[in-house]
């Protein structure tokens, strides 16, 4: 119960509160009160490019403070800390250590109430920030982030006095009712961290000893972050973590060549999916690196003759930072702006094209809104006018069939996690006819041709050739089923709320990713209701800071629609089941978020919201 | 000829599906299911004994894979998902 209170404060638009302060609608309410806000949200610039910049990089993260944590203990803190906030108790820094010097995070004053419990903290501190930040990697179970900060100690008189009555009332409550009560949450939040089931079962000082039951774990809906392994691939990789465990590149012994043919079959695996010729593949360690090599790569070669590079707004991370550093290096780089529906403007990309372009980079499936941009179009323009072509088809490899010489791909991404294969390695595709010479960015002993140095890890690529000829001979019956349960999840979801938007176009779309944005409900509200449901709110390397993901902006969604965005993610192994009951319970809990909302009510009344004057104070 | 590679074709469709229940994790468990029926559905109207020989083939190989998956699968199951107690056990 106390969670639905805490998650049901629907928290919109940041403009209205700019910075967080204490609202006096009541104590309970929570705003966002991170001193640091300035520095992530964003600032307003005159000059329209910058602006752009801003948005698309934020602030690097030279400018964000160290150690600021967003590990699972981290959101957990959150969690108690929104929990004891509701209860009207104070709340301690629990990781937030940059802040104490300015006195914004309270002081740490630990109630005996034994509701406040702590998960894997040491007895009677604070936790520690979890040292390891998250990784490009897109690992975070929902995407926590913005929305619910501990109430700040509270100045006003008026605001002690009922935090305190409530603290009475809360201290009482305890006291009289142990037991079930101080079971449910962490019940709660035991389920968003599922497999710390080992660690969890340590903590001595909890109340969730006497657990009554197993601890479920959610369903799994956010396969654009990562896929699980098929079984099928796990087989394969299995022999050469256990027997065959030569280096690849050892020339003179059985154990090396065994290696060595194992990598060159996956090599022509990999290759046969996207319609090329074996020596075209270069083994990296994942998608990231492989767009590192083909954007830094390939301008820095041409760099005496070609200093201009093309890309998109909605372009993954990595590549947007790969640009960011070439601009530091004195190339030119055009961010082409996206239509409504997600998809570039093939005209305006012609347009761009310069007579010292070296590389267009576009991507083939957006992994947040699943748009398909128009591969085989954006190809022959490219080749026509001569410029290099690369596409990130992390998320489209195996999914839809791809083929770099129909399509005219010059370069292309590949990544083994997204397509059922082991995480930590990927491929690139470099044509040979005609050649395209791009410098390497790792030094070394001269392997996979020179482009990549570094011993090739065998079973992870034996893996990704296994998930590549898995994905080939799945990709008809995957992509029907995919399409199918899509549909229902769509249709069930629209007929019973209103006032849902898909983001990006309908028709140009990979079915597999659903992005929609549920009007006057908050995003993150809505995902920590949906606790049984491994969902996201947008891309996970993005989801750390408080804006809202720049590839909706990019489409030009409203702030508050952006804000209230969810990604369903449908895969190989999603069933009918999961579908319906993920359907059943966003249904459930955004009926229960809307009847919170105040401006439901006025949007129920029939007032107009953009019409609504908000006072600043 | 035709009537011992039918009886066959029925075991290894039996024996699949067995192996197949005993999936620890619920989306392998469902997945390796619903493929088995589809797959042997889809190629009922196979007429040539080579292609048959070496669907055959194929399937007696995932056979193996699913034995040895299902085996690592119970040594390292886990919690059951949140669904799984609402279910039939038929999938």
């Amino acid at each position: 119960m106390g969670r639905d209170r805490c998650s049901g404060q629907p928290w919109l638009a940041s403009n209205a509160h700019p910075n967080g302060h204490e609202c006096a609608k009541g104590a309970a309410t929570l705003h966002h009160g991170f001193p640091n806000a300035a520095h992530q949200l964003s600032t307003p610039h005159s000059d329209p490019e910058e602006e752009t910049k801003m948005w698309l990089f934020g602030k690097g993260a030279e400018e964000r403070p160290g150690r600021h944590a967003h590990g699972a203990t981290h959101h957990e803190a959150h969690l108690d800390a929104v929990e004891a906030a509701w209860l009207g108790l104070s709340v301690g820094t629990h990781g937030h250590r940059h802040l104490r010097g300015i006195g914004k995070c309270g002081p740490r004053r630990w109630p005996k109430s034994r509701l406040y419990v702590s998960h894997g903290k040491r007895r009677g501190g604070r936790s520690r920030p979890d040292e390891s930040l998250p990784d490009r990697g897109e690992a975070l179970p929902g995407a926590w982030g913005p929305g619910l900060q501990p109430l700040r100690k509270v100045g006003s008189a008026s605001g002690t006095m009922l935090l305190r009555a409530a603290w009475r009332r809360a201290a009482v409550a305890v006291t009289a009712a142990p037991g079930p009560k101080p079971a449910a949450p962490t019940r709660g939040l035991r389920l968003r961290v599922g497999d710390r089931a080992p660690q969890s079962a340590v903590t001595a000082d909890t109340t969730s000893a006497p657990e009554a039951g197993p601890v479920l774990r959610p369903l799994y809906m956010d396969v654009q972050a990562t896929t699980p392994l098929d079984p099928r691939v796990l087989d394969a990789m299995l022999p050469y973590l256990i027997n065959y465990y030569g280096n690849p590149h050892s020339r003179t012994h059985a154990y090396g060549w065994e290696s060595e043919a194992a990598m060159e079959r996956a090599r022509q695996q990999v290759a046969s999916l996207i319609g090329a010729d074996p020596r075209e593949i270069i083994f990296t360690s994942g998608a990231t690196e492989s767009n590192n090599i083909a954007i830094k790569g390939v301008a820095r070669f041409y760099r005496s003759r070609k200093k201009h590079l093309i890309t998109t707004q909605t372009e993954h991370k990595c590549v947007l930072d790969s640009c960011r550093s070439l601009e530091a290096e004195g190339f030119q780089v055009t961010y082409l702006p996206v239509q409504k529906s997600g998809i570039i403007d093939l005209k305006e990309l012609e347009a761009a094209i310069q007579p010292d372009t070296s590389l267009v980079s576009v991507m083939t499936v957006n992994n947040e809104i699943g748009v398909k941009q128009p591969i085989a179009e954006i190809g022959q323009i490219c080749s026509s006018r001569k410029v290099y072509f690369h596409t990130d088809a992390a998320q489209a490899v195996g999914k839809i069939p791809l083929n770099v010489n129909d399509m005219k791909i010059d370069l292309m991404s590949i990544s083994g996690h997204k397509i059922y294969g082991p995480k930590g390695v990927g491929a690139i595709y470099i044509r040979r006819r005609p050649r395209v010479r791009v410098e390497a960015l790792q030094s070394g002993g001269g392997q996979e041709r020179g482009m990549r140095s570094g011993t090739v890890p065998t079973p992870l690529v034996v893996g990704l050739g296994a998930a590549c000829e898995v994905a080939q001979q799945e990709m008809e019956y995957d992509h029907k089923r995919i399409s199918k349960l899509a549909e229902r999840l769509i249709q069930n979801i629209m007929k019973s709320l209103p006032d849902v938007v898909m983001n990006g176009d309908p028709e140009h779309h990979y079915p597999g990713c659903i992005n929609l944005s549920f009007a006057y409900v908050e995003g993150e509200s809505l995902l920590m209701a949906l606790k049984d449901v491994a969902l996201s709110s947008g891309s996970a390397c993005t989801s750390a800071s408080l804006e809202p993901s720049y590839v909706l902006r990019a489409i030009g969604t409203d702030e508050d629609l952006a804000h209230s965005s969810i990604r369903f993610g449908i895969g190989r192994f999603t069933t009918e089941e999961e579908v319906d009951y993920t359907v059943e319970k966003c249904i459930q809990h955004v009926k229960r978020l809307r009847e919170m909302s105040p401006l439901w009510e006025m949007v129920q009344d029939g007032i107009d919201l953009k019409s609504i004057k908000w006072t600043q104070h | 000829m035709a009537a011992s590679s039918r009886a066959q074709v029925l075991d290894l469709y039996r024996a699949m599906l067995r192996e197949s229940k005993r999936f620890s994790s619920y989306n392998y468990r469902t997945y390796a299911v619903r493929r088995i029926r589809d797959a042997f559905r889809e190629n009922k109207n196979v007429k040539d004994p080579v292609e048959i020989q070496t669907l055959l083939n194929k399937a007696k190989r995932d056979l193996e894979v699913i034995r040895r998956q299902v085996h690592i699968g119970h040594l390292y199951s886990t919690d059951k998902l949140i669904i799984e107690n609402r279910d039939m056990p038929r999938t």
